[in-house]
C-alpha cells in the first residue's frame, strides 16, 4: 500500500467517520432517554437522504445560490426528524412503552419495514443524486491528494460542531440538565417535576434529526439506491454498541475508528469491508462485555 | 456442632466507600442469627459477599469447610446455602407452583429437557411447602399476581425448596402488614425447625429479634459492632444509641 | 383439556390441509414446503423469544446449513439428500455450539446484536468471495436421490413435502415438550429473573446455551430443507432481514406453545402469496403493519389468542 493510498485512505475514512457519528449519535440519544434501540432509525437516515437529494436537485434547477443548497440540506434533516420522528414516537412507541422490551424493539422494526416500502413508493429504485454542491465548494490539495472541500472538511467539521454542541447543550442548558436527569433515572426525574413524556418527545426529535442529518450530509456525495437506511442501521448499531449505550463520546470515538478501519479495508482487503465494523465490534465485546465506555453497575437485590 | 460459615478480615471497598470492614465473623450449625443495623450499614453486602454476588476486595470466606471466596452464587448454593431477598426473586411469568417446582428440578442440578416438569418433581413435596407457607390456594396464580407479603414467603419457599443447610433471609418481614409479622415469623421458624435449617435473618423489628432469634449480631457502617445473646446485644450501648435510637 | 384438543385438531387438520392442498396443486408444494421451513426455524427463534431473547442473526444457521448442504452436494453428487441434510443440521449445530458460548454471555439489545454481527460477516464473507460460493448469485444444487431413490421434480416435491410435514409435526411436539421440561421453564425464567436462576443454584448462560443449541439446529434444518426445495442457495438466506421474518412470526404465531410457529408461519405464507399476486412492491409494508397491529392488539400472538379462548371455553363450560 502505498503513502497516497493510505491517505486517501485517511481522509475517506474521516469523512465517513463524520457520517457515522451523526447517526449513531442519534441512535444513542434514543436510547439513553427512552431505553429503546430504534431499528427506524436507519429509514430517517435514508428519508434524510432522498429528501435532502429532492430539495437540492430542485434548488439546483433554480440555480440557487450555494448557501442555499446547504441550507436545504439541514431543513431536509429537520423536516424528517420532526414529521418522521414525531409521528414515530407519538403515534408508536409511547403505546408500546409499558410492553416487554422484546415487543419494543419490533415495533421500531416493524416501522422500519414500512419506511423501506414507502420510500420505494415515494422515490423509486433507481439511484437518486445530486453532487452539485459537493463540486461548487471545490478541492483541495492534501499532501499531493485532491479530495473535495466538502466531504473533507465540512462533514467533519459539522460532525465536530453537533459533538462540541450536544455536549455543550446537555451539561450547561436547563433542557440539556433535564434529559440527562430523565437518562439517569425516569422515576426519579418525574419526581422532581420534570416532563419525561416531553423530555422523550423532544429527545426523540433530536435524533431523528440527527439520523436525518447523516443522511442528508451524505446525499450529496453517494447515490441513494433502496437498501442504504439497512447498511446504515446495522453500522451505526455496532458504533453504538461496541461505544456501550447511550454513550456520546464513546459513540465520538468509536465512529471514528470504525470509520477508519472500514475504509482502510477498502484499500487493502475489500472482501473485508462490510464485515470490518463488526468484527471490529465482536472483538470489544469479548473483552468488555458492556462495550468500551460503559462501567458495569450491579443489579440490586 | 460445627462451624458452618465463617470469613475472615472480609472487606470490600466501593471507590473509597467501605461497605465491609475487614469483619471476622462465623455462624454454628443450629443457630438463629439475626443481624440488626441501619440501612446502609453493609448487612446485605455481607450476605452478597458471604453468597458470591459481589467479591470482596480482601478477606476470605468459608462455607461448610470449604474456601468459597469468590465463587459463583451458583457454585456456593450448590454447596447447600439457600438465599431469598429484600427485593423477592421470582419467576414472574410462572404460577407459583411452577416456582415451587423449578426450585425442586433445580436440586438435583440436571435439569430433564423432555420430562414435563411437573413430573419431574416430587407433588407432595410441592404440595407441602405449599401448605407450610400458605399459599396452597394460589398455587395456579403467577407469581406477578401476588401482594408484596406473599411474595416474600414464595421467595423463601424457593430457597427452602433446595433443602439448604443455612438458609439466608434479607428482611423476610419487610413489604408485610405489621399485624402478620408475627405469623410469617412462626410459619417460616417452623419450616426452618422441621427441617433443621441454620438461619441467619435480617430484621427491623426488635420484638421479631428477640423473640425468634437466638443470637444478635448488630451492623454499624460496614462492622460488627456487637455480636451476642439478644437481650444482652439488644441492650448494649451503641446498639441503643446508633441502631434502636432509644438511649 | 379443551387446549390440547384444539391443538391436536389443529395440528391434524393443517397438515391434511398441507397434504391435499399439496397433492391437488402441485405448484402450491414449493410455497407449503417453504412455509413448513419457516415454521421450523421459527420454533427455534421462539426458544429464544421464550428466554425473552431476540436474535437478528439466527437466519445465519439457515445459511449455514444451506452452504454446507450445497458445497457437499457439488463435491460428491452421489451423496443421498437425507445425508445432505443431516450433514446442513449438523454444521449448523456445530456452529451454534461454537457462536453460543460466547452470545449467551449477552441479553437483550447485546444478544440481538451480536448475533446480527455474526450473521452479517458470514453474509459478506460469502457475498465477496464469489470463486467459492457463486457471489450474490449463489450456488445451484442437482437434485439428489432420496433415501437412495431417484426422483423426477414432481416425485422429489412431494417425498420432500411428506418429509418436511412429518419432521414439522415431530419437532413441533419435541420443542412443545422442551418448552414444558424443567429445563425449558427454567429457560423462560432468564426471560424474568436470572439472578434467582442463579440461587437456585443454575447457570443462565448454561440454560440458554442450550436453547441456543436446538435453536440453531432447527433454523439449520429448515436451510437445509430449504435449499434443497429451491436447489439453490443464496447469500440472501442469511440476511438479517430473513432472521427478522423468523421474529415476525415467532410474534406473529406467539411463542406460548410450538404450534404457535406455525401458524405463524402459514399466515405469514398466505400474506406474501397474497401480496405478490395483488400488491407487488409493498409487501413489507403489509408486514409491518401487520407486526404493529400484532403487538398492540394481541402481543401473545395467535396462540395467546386460541389459549385465552379456550381457557374461556373450559372455564364456561366447565
Amino acid at each position: 500500500m502505498t503513502l497516497d493510498l493510505l491517505i486517501l485512505a485517511a481522509a475517506d475514512g474521516f469523512s465517513y467517520a463524520g457520517l457515522l457519528f451523526l447517526v449513531s449519535l442519534g441512535l444513542t440519544l434514543i436510547f439513553g432517554v427512552q431505553g429503546i434501540l430504534n431499528v427506524a432509525h436507519g429509514s430517517l437516515y435514508a428519508f434524510g437522504g432522498y429528501t435532502a437529494a429532492t430539495l437540492a436537485i430542485w434548488a439546483t434547477e433554480k440555480q440557487a445560490p450555494t448557501w442555499v443548497l446547504l441550507a436545504a440540506l439541514v431543513a431536509a434533516a429537520l423536516l424528517v426528524g420532526v414529521v418522521l420522528g414525531g409521528i414515530l414516537e407519538i403515534g408508536l412507541l409511547r403505546r408500546v412503552q409499558d410492553k416487554d422490551p422484546v415487543l419494543q424493539l419490533l415495533v421500531t422494526f416493524a416501522a422500519f419495514l414500512i419506511f423501506e416500502d414507502l420510500q420505494r413508493l415515494i422515490w423509486g429504485v433507481s439511484p437518486y443524486s445530486s453532487t452539485e454542491v459537493v463540486s461548487r465548494m471545490g478541492n483541495l490539495d492534501l499532501f499531493g491528494i485532491t479530495y473535495t472541500v466538502y466531504q473533507l472538511l465540512l462533514i467533519p467539521a459539522v460532525a465536530l460542531a453537533v459533538y462540541l454542541g450536544l455536549l455543550y447543550a446537555l451539561r450547561r442548558t436547563r433542557l440539556g440538565k433535564q434529559i440527562v436527569a430523565v437518562t439517569h433515572n425516569r422515576e426519579v426525574a418525574t419526581a422532581l417535576g420534570i416532563n419525561a413524556k416531553k423530555i422523550g418527545l423532544i429527545t426523540f426529535i433530536a435524533g431523528a434529526f440527527l439520523g436525518a442529518l447523516g443522511g442528508a450530509m451524505a446525499a450529496p456525495t453517494t447515490s441513494l439506491v433502496p437498501g442504504v437506511g439497512t447498511d446504515m442501521i446495522v453500522l451505526s448499531f455496532s458504533v453504538v454498541a461496541t461505544a456501550g449505550l447511550g454513550q456520546i463520546t464513546g459513540a465520538f470515538i468509536t465512529a471514528l475508528l470504525i470509520g477508519m478501519a472500514r475504509s482502510l479495508a477498502v484499500y487493502t482487503a475489500p472482501e473485508l469491508e462490510v464485515a470490518v465494523p463488526y468484527l471490529i465490534m465482536v472483538a470489544v465485546l469479548l473483552v468488555r462485555p458492556n462495550g468500551l465506555f460503559t462501567v458495569a453497575q450491579a443489579r440490586r437485590i | 456442632m460445627g462451624v458452618l460459615i465463617r470469613t475472615e478480615r472480609l472487606s470490600l471497598n466501593f471507590g473509597g466507600v467501605i461497605a465491609a470492614d475487614n469483619i471476622d465473623f462465623s455462624l454454628e450449625e443450629g443457630e438463629r442469627l439475626a443481624v440488626i443495623g441501619q440501612n446502609g450499614a453493609g448487612k446485605t453486602t455481607f450476605i452478597n459477599i458471604c453468597t458470591g454476588f459481589l467479591k470482596p476486595t480482601g478477606g476470605r470466606v468459608w462455607f461448610d469447610g470449604k474456601d468459597v471466596t469468590g465463587m459463583e452464587p451458583r457454585h456456593i448454593v450448590r454447596l447447600g446455602l439457600g438465599r431469598s431477598f429484600q427485593l423477592p426473586q421470582l419467576f414472574l411469568d410462572h404460577t407459583v407452583r411452577q416456582c415451587l417446582e423449578i426450585s425442586a428440578a433445580a436440586r438435583s442440578g440436571k435439569l430433564s429437557f423432555l420430562l414435563p416438569l411437573a413430573r419431574s418433581v416430587d407433588a407432595r413435596e410441592i404440595d407441602h411447602t405449599l401448605e407450610l407457607v400458605g399459599l396452597r390456594d394460589r398455587s395456579h396464580e403467577l407469581a406477578s399476581s401476588l401482594p408484596e407479603g406473599q411474595r416474600k414467603l414464595l421467595d423463601v419457599a424457593m430457597a427452602l425448596m433446595l433443602n439448604p443447610k443455612l438458609l439466608i433471609m434479607d428482611e423476610p418481614t419487610s413489604g408485610v402488614a405489621s399485624e402478620d409479622k408475627h405469623d410469617l415469623m412462626a410459619t417460616l421458624m417452623r419450616a426452618l425447625d422441621e427441617r433443621k435449617v441454620t438461619s441467619w435473618f435480617v430484621e427491623h423489628d426488635v420484638d421479631i429479634v428477640s423473640r425468634y432469634a437466638t443470637r444478635v449480631a448488630a451492623w454499624i457502617a460496614g462492622k460488627v459492632a456487637a455480636d451476642g445473646p439478644p437481650a444482652e446485644v439488644l441492650a448494649s450501648e451503641a446498639v441503643r444509641r446508633e441502631i434502636l435510637g432509644t438511649a | 383439556m379443551a387446549r390440547l384438543y384444539d391443538i391436536r385438531v389443529m395440528t391434524v387438520l393443517g397438515s391434511l390441509l398441507c397434504l391435499i392442498l399439496g397433492l391437488a396443486f402441485p405448484w402450491s408444494k414449493t410455497p407449503i414446503i417453504v412455509g413448513l421451513c419457516f415454521g421450523i426455524a421459527t420454533l427455534g427463534v421462539a426458544a429464544m423469544v421464550r428466554a425473552g431473547q431476540v436474535s437478528f442473526g439466527h437466519a445465519m444457521y439457515a445459511c449455514i446449513a444451506g452452504y454446507t448442504v450445497a458445497f457437499l452436494a457439488r463435491a460428491w453428487p452421489q451423496l443421498d439428500g437425507l445425508l445432505l441434510i443431516l450433514a446442513g443440521v449438523g454444521a449448523s449445530l456445530l456452529a451454534g455450539a461454537i457462536v453460543g458460548v460466547f452470545v449467551v454471555r449477552y441479553r437483550g439489545i447485546f444478544f440481538g446484536m451480536l448475533n446480527l454481527a455474526i450473521s452479517m460477516v458470514l453474509f459478506s464473507v460469502i457475498g465477496k468471495f464469489y470463486t467459492l460460493t457463486g457471489g450474490t448469485d449463489g450456488l445451484r444444487i442437482n437434485r439428489p436421490t432420496l433415501l437412495g431413490f431417484e426422483f423426477e421434480r414432481a416425485g422429489f416435491e412431494t417425498v420432500l413435502l411428506i418429509g418436511t410435514l412429518a419432521a414439522a409435526i415431530g419437532l413441533g411436539f419435541l420443542v412443545q415438550r422442551y418448552f414444558q421440561s424443567a429445563s425449558g421453564e427454567a429457560l423462560a425464567g432468564i426471560k424474568t429473573n436470572e439472578t434467582r436462576l442463579e440461587y437456585l443454584g443454575l447457570s443462565a448462560r448454561r440454560v440458554l446455551w442450550n436453547g441456543y443449541f436446538f435453536s440453531a439446529g432447527l433454523v439449520g434444518l429448515s436451510g437445509a430443507l430449504f435449499a434443497m426445495v429451491q436447489g439453490l442457495v443464496t447469500p440472501d438466506m442469511g440476511s438479517w432481514l430473513r432472521s427478522g421474518e423468523f421474529v415476525f412470526i415467532a410474534i406473529l404465531g406467539g411463542s406460548g406453545h410450538a404450534i404457535g410457529a406455525f401458524l405463524g408461519a402459514a399466515v405469514f405464507e398466505l400474506v406474501k402469496l397474497f401480496a405478490a399476486a395483488y400488491m407487488t412492491g409493498v409487501w413489507q409494508l403489509l408486514l409491518g403493519v401487520t407486526l404493529i397491529f400484532v403487538i398492540l392488539v394481541a402481543p401473545e400472538g395467535i396462540i395467546g389468542l386460541l389459549m385465552k379462548k379456550s381457557a374461556l371455553a373450559t372455564r364456561r363450560g366447565g
